[in-house]
């Protein structure tokens, strides 16, 4: 059996799962120490489905803590950056486009030298250890213990970001390390802004995956548990709390692939309406489209593979405005309880128009019951259009497609969607999250300049498969159900000699029973 | 005109000439971020309007040769274009007066102002394609006045440098750098194209510095709005499409990234086909060209404006395409015969774009007729 977890920014949601069968679900306001939500909704969870702890197998948990603390600025920690690759890259040195408050947080100490590849897998320059020696001794000295590691072509070679990291670790033996290859893919500034982020969370990430352990342990619970990632696939706790800039963008991912397990589709369009914002994406094969351009978070630029949504201002606690008529993006947010009509509160919400409408039967109806008919009729059709417009948009063919409606606040959305060939409100569908979380693979990606010139195509193509495959096995995937969920060549503009680029991603069930 | 290109000039110019790029050239993020410290460290660059260009200055045109992928990953040590316009300058043995700009679409319209900066010498509000193309001889330096690329001079991150004295034919000439970039790998600052005023001015697309800049501005100041009417408008263009990027198919030829794109309109009605190899070369829609080489092909997200890169495409991207009248200097016979349809191996005539040639309120181009 299987737990799955969201802590989100409002709520705290878990799921007990048997299988394929969700036996219970439990949503409970998020605490300022993430613990005592966890342990207040596993308590409620666990004493409902009277649930022995030992048959629990493992506990998957998504999280938005590590977004947010990027975002808000808060609990970072201090970080060296060292790059390797001069005497190129001299001329846009690491954070150069960060914003300078986030710089600031992070205490923008950073260096270069000499080291790096070119694209082929010759050295840029050698690599010189007195120097990196010398770094290191300077980043000691500013009483840093936190390094993140970059270097040229680090993904088709990270021998130098691994012997950087031994002389630091000499010279700093408590260091922290992120090298850039373990993290992202081609891109120097983008995977090394991951490394340096990652290097900042990780005190944080320590101390959270602490809480999530101590209050799994509070509940008794001794099974492994996992952190799901931005790509919809799991890592171990241990490694989460390493790689914490990898959690990005999970949120979003695990509403989607909740949603297609939950309603059994795999190529749909995902509407997830929260308390706030209404979030929409593509399903494609049972996994989120991902977004096409480089995607920043709290202003500092990623390559990371994010699910390619639009995010609205509609939610159950949306204000709703009569004169002229308004609905969000203003909400009461976390705030629905206790502000809303029905909840005996003085803001008008579209949850309170949906009660007033006799769709549903939440909180004390008799509050809305001499709301104008009118009012209530029109914003129905505001929302319903608002929802209509923004399908649309995320839609890639004139052909109707399934919508598959998640989320809290899911119940604002009534009426046939245009363009849509049929609505799927699933059961547990308030809980879409945590499902997603619960039932999460895990994964391993290949990303690497090949020359065809070298080997063939085909050969190239293998490659990639086999490492990507056993970087899933390594992952912790069973070897017997990795399938390869992506395959994506660019070949290298204005060159011949036929290199390209070959990314490729292989997901497996996650081995039980260890 | 622009007199100069200051800290807030970057970002419009880096996002005209993203549209100017047709989808090739590389990003000018980047290079945009170079620029910005050599501004801050600088101040700002002067730029010269090409009719104030005496006719016996010292000319040199630069831009960066080699594969945009790699030049993500392998950033420059910064002062490669200076080191190759300098060791060009050794070997013709004269002092350059101004940096002409190779091509103004993609990555290229940084380095002209970086390099010019770092010397001290002006960039000349000019360039040799007026967009993106995939050649070096692909310019109007070679077609409208059979000026050389070599003598030429690349420089490497390593300030490693090659210099080529002579070459039998542009073409050649453009094989050899190109082989010199490889072994630089897979990225050369290139500086050649020596000319003088006459040259430039008889030859040059004018005023595509201050059109990028333009075009960036307009594309900023009307977020919010339908952003993709302002640039068709900013271009002379017409809108030939909206709608979403459905199929994407890549091939390798020669070394260049080759492949169809299909979008398909919002409503579900049309189809628009579009040919790149590199650049986005030639439309289709419903079947029938409405676009074609040397004539640009723009597509800019429809939401915000943004240039799309061919790297960039992806099933499901939402897109506007944008088709445009090339300036007259790339519709003449010569032009034509260099990157009209047939030199990029298609097997259609060109199309003539209706309407006016791309230009600003000042320009002293020929009218805009073409043969």
């Amino acid at each position: 059996m299987r737990i799955g977890i969201d802590v989100g920014g409002t709520n705290t949601d878990a799921v007990l799962m048997d299988g394929h069968n969700v036996l219970g679900s439990v949503k409970t306001p998020t605490t300022a120490n993430v613990t005592d939500g966890i342990t207040d909704a596993l308590g409620t969870l666990l004493r409902d489905s009277e649930l022995a702890v030992d048959s629990v197998d493992g506990v998957m948990i998504g999280t938005t803590h590590f977004t947010n603390a990027v975002v808000e600025r808060r609990h970072l920690t201090r970080t060296a950056c060292i790059r390797l690759g001069l005497p190129a890259t001299a001329c846009l040195p690491p954070m150069v486009d960060w914003p300078r408050d986030l710089s600031e947080a992070v205490g923008g100490v950073m260096f270069m030298a000499h080291g790096g590849h070119e694209f082929d897998g010759r050295e840029i320059s050698p690599f010189d250890p007195g120097e990196v020696r010398n770094i290191a001794a300077q980043i000691r000295d500013e009483g840093i213990d936190v390094v993140a590691i970059s270097s040229v072509f680090s993904p088709v070679n990270s021998q130098f970001e691994e012997d950087t990291a031994a002389i630091v670790r000499e010279v700093i033996p408590d260091a922290t390390i992120t090298l850039s290859s373990s993290i992202g893919r081609i891109g120097l500034l983008e995977r090394e802004n991951a490394a340096i982020m990652n290097g900042c969370l990780q005190q944080l990430a320590h101390q959270t995956i602490n809480g999530f352990r101590s209050a799994l342990q509070e509940m008794k619970i001794t099974a492994p548990f996992y952190i799901s990632q931005n790509d919809g696939t799991l890592m171990a706790a241990d490694f989460a709390a390493a790689y914490p800039v990898l959690t990005f963008a999970s949120g979003p991912t695990n509403s989607m692939r909740g949603a297609a397990f939950l309603s059994g589709l795999r190529d749909a369009i995902v509407v997830d309406v929260g308390g706030t914002t209404t979030d929409i994406g593509v399903l494609r094969h049972g996994f989120p489209r991902v977004a096409a351009l480089a995607v920043e978070i709290g202003g500092v630029r990623t390559n990371f593979r994010m699910p390619d949504t639009i995010s609205i201002g509609l939610g159950g606690g949306s204000l709703i405005q009569g004169d002229p008529l308004q609905v969000g993006p203003r909400s009461v947010g976390y705030e629905l309880t206790t502000r809303a009509q029905v909840f005996g509160g003085e803001e008008l919400t579209a949850t309170d128009i949906v009660v007033a409408a006799g769709h549903e039967d939440i909180g004390d109806a008799s509050r809305v019951s001499g709301l104008d008919a009118g009012l209530v009729a029109k914003v129905e059709d505001r929302i319903e259009n608002i929802v209509n417009v923004a399908v649309d948009r995320m839609k890639t063919s004139a052909a109707e497609v399934p919508v598959i409606v998640v989320g809290g606040g899911s119940i604002l959305v009534r009426r046939k969607i245009v363009g849509a060939s049929e609505m799927v409100r699933p059961d547990h569908f308030p809980v879409a999250n945590a499902i997603g979380a619960a039932i999460a693979q895990v994964g391993g990606e290949c990303d690497q300049i090949f020359s065809l010139a070298e080997m063939t195509r085909d050969e190239a193509l293998a490659k990639a498969r086999a490492e990507a495959t056993s970087r899933a096995t390594a992952a912790g995937a069973d070897p017997a159900s990795v399938e390869i969920v992506e395959v994506e060549e660019v070949p290298l503009a204005y060159l011949p000699g036929n290199a390209t680029r070959i990314m490729v991603k292989a997901v497996g069930d996650l081995q039980e029973g260890e | 005109m622009l007199k100069q290109v200051t800290v807030d000039d970057i970002q419009p110019i880096a996002i005209g000439a993203g549209i100017l790029g047709t989808g090739g050239g590389g990003n000018p993020y980047l290079g945009s971020l170079h620029l910005r410290s050599v501004l801050e460290e600088y101040g700002p660059q002067p730029v010269l309007d090409p009719r104030q260009v005496p006719d016996d200055a010292c000319l040199v045109v630069c831009g960066n040769i080699g594969a945009p992928t790699v030049s993500i990953e392998k950033i420059p040590q910064g002062r490669e274009m200076a080191e190759a316009i300098v060791q060009l300058q050794n070997h013709v043995g004269r002092k350059f007066d101004a940096v002409v700009i190779a091509e103004i679409g993609g990555a290229n319209s940084m380095q002209p102002l970086i390099a010019g900066r770092q010397l001290g010498i002006p960039t000349v509000d000019a360039d040799g394609m007026g967009r993106a193309f995939p050649e070096i001889q692909m310019s109007a330096f070679v077609f409208e006045g059979d000026i050389s690329a070599a003598p030429y001079a690349l420089v490497d991150v390593a300030h490693r440098f090659a210099l080529v004295p002579q070459a039998a034919t542009e073409k050649w000439g453009e094989r050899v750098a190109r082989n010199i970039a490889i072994s630089m790998g897979a990225r050369g600052a290139m500086a050649g194209y020596v000319m003088n005023g006459v040259q430039m001015r008889s030859t040059a697309i004018k005023y595509t510095l201050s059109l990028a800049r333009q075009l960036g501005r307009a594309v900023l100041s009307s977020q919010g709005d339908d952003v993709p009417a302002v640039v068709a408008d900013r271009l002379q263009g017409k809108t030939i499409f909206r709608g979403k990027i459905n199929d994407v198919n890549r091939r390798i030829v020669r070394g260049f990234a080759r492949g169809n794109l299909t979008c398909v309109a919002f409503d579900g009605k049309d189809e628009l086909k579009i040919a790149f190899q590199n650049e986005y070369l030639i439309a289709w829609l419903n079947g029938e060209v409405v676009a074609t080489v040397p004539d640009l092909i723009c597509i800019v997200t429809a939401e915000t404006g943004e240039p799309v890169s061919t790297e960039m495409l992806r099933y499901g991207t939402r897109v506007v395409v944008i088709a445009v009248p090339a300036p007259a200097e790339l519709c003449t016979k010569a032009a034509l015969a260099a990157v009209g349809p047939p030199a990029f191996g298609y097997d259609v005539p060109w199309r003539p774009l209706p309407g006016g040639r791309i230009g600003l309120p000042v320009t002293d181009r020929r009218d805009g007729q073409c043969t």
